[in-house]
């Protein structure tokens, strides 16, 4: 039990990870859903009643419950995984991103699975972290649902039903993410 | 009880994220670089295998586990929602490093300020809906 624990603790490799989200997919779809965790930010705005001041959130999202659970359950088990099957806090990037970053003067790149002297309350209060993590954020919400769905929706539910839309809208996100991370980051990394 | 499935397979869901490091910024960034193959190899497998899983179900007219026919929704095709809102979520991804599932993921891995990246991607779908009927789609 302990070794399998310690197996289960070291990183895993993709071909590992890509078929089991392949299947995490495939459990949704035979459980009668689908696979789209974005749709839960339209579920939680309904959830705080936003249907009343907009009508595209005015639907029963008691009917999307299942999704807030599923939702529930990542958080959750990226407690477990964190805390419980953790071997060490380093994300082993290529020496290239390494060194790239180091040069934008990001001294803790690699240890942990975020950028930490980034990513904490206090840069709230600075215009890199107002950057990253609010607009960031922002971002994030407001394209997914303009482009009706995110990674799991699109990149994997549709391109794996061979859905042009799909194929058009990871089109999307990589020009969005080439744009930022090769045009625009580098300036805001240096902030 | 009905909802305990979806607990579980979120669960594995989160830990799988976590221990492949596809909530990790610096996997983002590095992918968007071009400088591991790592990514491309999580999402390329899981779409050559979810290929084979959507072709097997159709082609069995596979049941749903409380034996209705499933359905898979074909997504209707045009070009201003998918190449604009791909391109601002794309944006977003790269700044988080994080779409929206792994930044549920990252809370639960005790990155506590990406709770205020997460309200801030509730604002922006409600942004959305406001503004739907005036963007192209």
């Amino acid at each position: 039990m302990e070794s399998l624990i310690e197996f289960i603790s070291q990183p895993w490799p993709w071909y590992v990870a890509g078929p089991l989200i392949a299947l995490v997919m495939f459990g949704l779809i035979y459980f009668g859903n689908s696979f789209g965790l974005s749709a839960n930010f339209r579920n939680l705005c309904s959830v705080m009643g936003a249907g009343k001041s907009c009508e595209f959130f005015d639907f029963d999202w008691r009917k999307q419950t299942w999704n807030l659970v599923f939702v529930t359950g990542t958080i959750l088990g990226g407690v477990i995984a964190s805390q419980f099957l953790s071997g060490n806090d380093t994300v082993a990037i290529s020496q290239t991103t390494l060194e790239e970053l180091q040069t934008y003067g990001m001294a803790d790149a690699g240890v942990g699975m975020m950028p930490e002297s980034i990513f904490n309350f206090q840069s709230l209060l600075s215009l890199k972290g107002i950057i990253m993590i609010i607009i960031g954020g922002f971002l994030v919400g407001f394209g997914t649902r303009y482009a009706g769905g995110c990674t799991s929706g699109h990149a994997i539910s549709g391109l794996s039903d061979l859905q042009p839309a799909s194929l058009l809208a990871v089109v999307g996100f990589f020009a969005g993410g080439l744009i930022m991370t090769w045009l625009i980051l580098p300036s805001i990394l240096t902030l | 009880m009905k909802y305990f499935k979806y607990l579980i397979l979120g669960t594995v869901f989160g830990i799988v994220l976590t221990k492949a490091e596809l909530i990790s910024w610096f996997r983002i960034y590095e992918m968007f670089k071009f400088q591991a193959f790592h990514m491309y190899g999580v999402i390329g497998s899981a779409v050559v295998l979810g290929i084979f899983i959507t072709r097997f179900i159709k082609a069995r007219r596979l049941k749903s586990l409380s034996g209705d026919p499933i359905i898979i929704a074909p997504k209707q095709f045009s070009y201003p929602r998918y190449l604009i809102g791909g391109t601002i979520f794309g944006l977003g991804w790269a700044l988080t490093g994080a779409c929206p599932g792994p930044l549920f993921v990252q809370v639960g891995n005790g990155f506590l300020v990406m709770i205020a990246a997460i309200a801030s991607g509730l604002l922006g779908t409600y942004v959305y809906g406001l503004l739907k009927t005036k963007l192209p789609h």
